[in-house]
C-alpha cells in the first residue's frame, strides 16, 4: 500500500468529495417537505386542542407536549432516527428535533448509569439551547426593563 | 376552506424555516447542536424586535412548532414577566413560558430510555 502524503486542505477536498448527502437537490427540498409535514401534524393538534375548548395558548403549549411524546416514542421506537436520514433538518429543526436530541443519548447513554449517563447526557445538546435561549432571554429581559426605566 | 388555509400556511413556513436549516447543514460547517442553539436565539432576537410574533399570527404551528418558536416563546414569556413584575421577571419569564416543552422533553426522555433498548443505529 503506497502512502502519499497530502495536506489537510487536500484531505478536506477529497473528503468533501467522499461525503454522501452533500446533494442539495435533494436534501433542501426533502427537509423542506417533512419539515412542513411535522408542523402540519402540529396544527392539526393545535386545532383539535382548541376545538376541546383549550384557549390558543394552552393549545399550542399541549400541541408541544404532545409533539415531544410522539417523538420520544418514535426515537424508542428507532423509527425517527429513520426518518431523520432522509428529513435531515426537516426533522432537527422541529421541536420533535430538540426532544429527539434528549431521547437518542438518554437511551445510548443508560449503559453508563441513571445519573452520569442517562441524567447528564440526555442534555448533551438540549443543556446548550437551553443555557443559550435562556441567556437571549434574560439580556432581553434586562434592556426591556431598562428602557422601562428610562422612558 | 379556512382550516386548509391554515395547514397550507403551517407548511409552508415550517418548511421554509427547515429549509433555511437544511442550507446551513449542506452550506456550512454548522453542526446540529450549533444550529438548534442559532435557532433558539434568533428566535429570541425575532421575538424580541416584534417580528416573530407576526409570524406566528400568520402560520401558526408552522412558526411555533420549529425552534425558532421555543424561542419566541422564551422572549414572550420574558416580556410578560418584566411587564407584571420588573427586573425579576427577567430571570423568571423566560424558563417559565418554556417550562412545559423542557419538563416534556425530561419526563419523556427518561421514559423512553427506561422503556427501550439503545437501537442499533443501522
Amino acid at each position: 500500500m503506497s502512502q502519499t502524503k497530502i495536506t489537510s486542505r487536500e484531505y478536506e477536498e477529497l473528503n468533501k468529495k467522499a461525503s454522501p448527502g452533500t446533494k442539495s437537490y435533494k436534501t433542501i427540498p426533502s427537509a423542506f417537505l417533512i419539515g412542513g409535514f411535522i408542523c402540519v401534524i402540529g396544527q392539526a393538534l393545535t386545532n383539535f386542542y382548541m376545538s376541546l375548548g383549550l384557549v390558543k395558548d394552552e393549545a399550542s403549549a399541549v400541541t408541544s407536549i404532545s409533539l415531544i411524546f410522539l417523538s420520544a416514542l418514535l426515537t424508542g421506537l428507532n423509527v425517527y432516527d429513520n426518518i431523520a436520514k432522509v428529513g435531515g433538518a426537516g426533522t432537527l429543526v422541529p421541536i420533535t428535533g430538540f426532544a429527539n436530541s434528549v431521547v437518542s443519548p438518554a437511551l445510548e447513554f443508560k449503559s453508563e448509569g441513571y445519573v452520569l449517563g442517562l441524567g447528564a447526557k440526555m442534555f448533551i445538546i438540549a443543556g446548550p439551547v437551553i443555557v443559550y435561549g435562556t441567556l437571549a432571554s434574560v439580556i432581553y429581559g434586562v434592556i426591556l426593563w431598562a428602557v422601562g426605566l428610562i422612558f | 376552506m379556512d382550516m386548509l388555509l391554515d395547514y397550507g400556511k403551517a407548511f409552508l413556513i415550517g418548511g421554509l424555516l427547515c429549509a433555511i436549516g437544511q442550507v446551513l447543514i449542506d452550506y456550512t460547517k454548522l453542526t446540529p447542536a450549533r444550529i438548534l442553539v442559532s435557532y433558539v436565539v434568533a428566535g429570541v432576537i425575532l421575538g424580541g424586535i416584534g417580528l416573530y410574533g407576526p409570524l406566528v399570527e400568520f402560520a401558526g404551528a408552522g412558526a411555533s412548532v420549529p425552534l425558532t418558536g421555543f424561542g419566541y416563546l422564551l422572549s414572550k414569556g420574558v416580556r410578560e414577566a418584566v411587564a407584571a413584575h420588573g427586573l425579576l421577571g427577567a430571570m423568571t419569564g423566560g424558563l417559565t413560558a418554556a417550562a412545559a416543552g423542557i419538563t416534556a422533553a425530561i419526563v419523556f426522555g427518561f421514559l423512553a430510555a427506561l422503556l427501550f433498548k439503545s437501537g442499533d443505529k443501522s
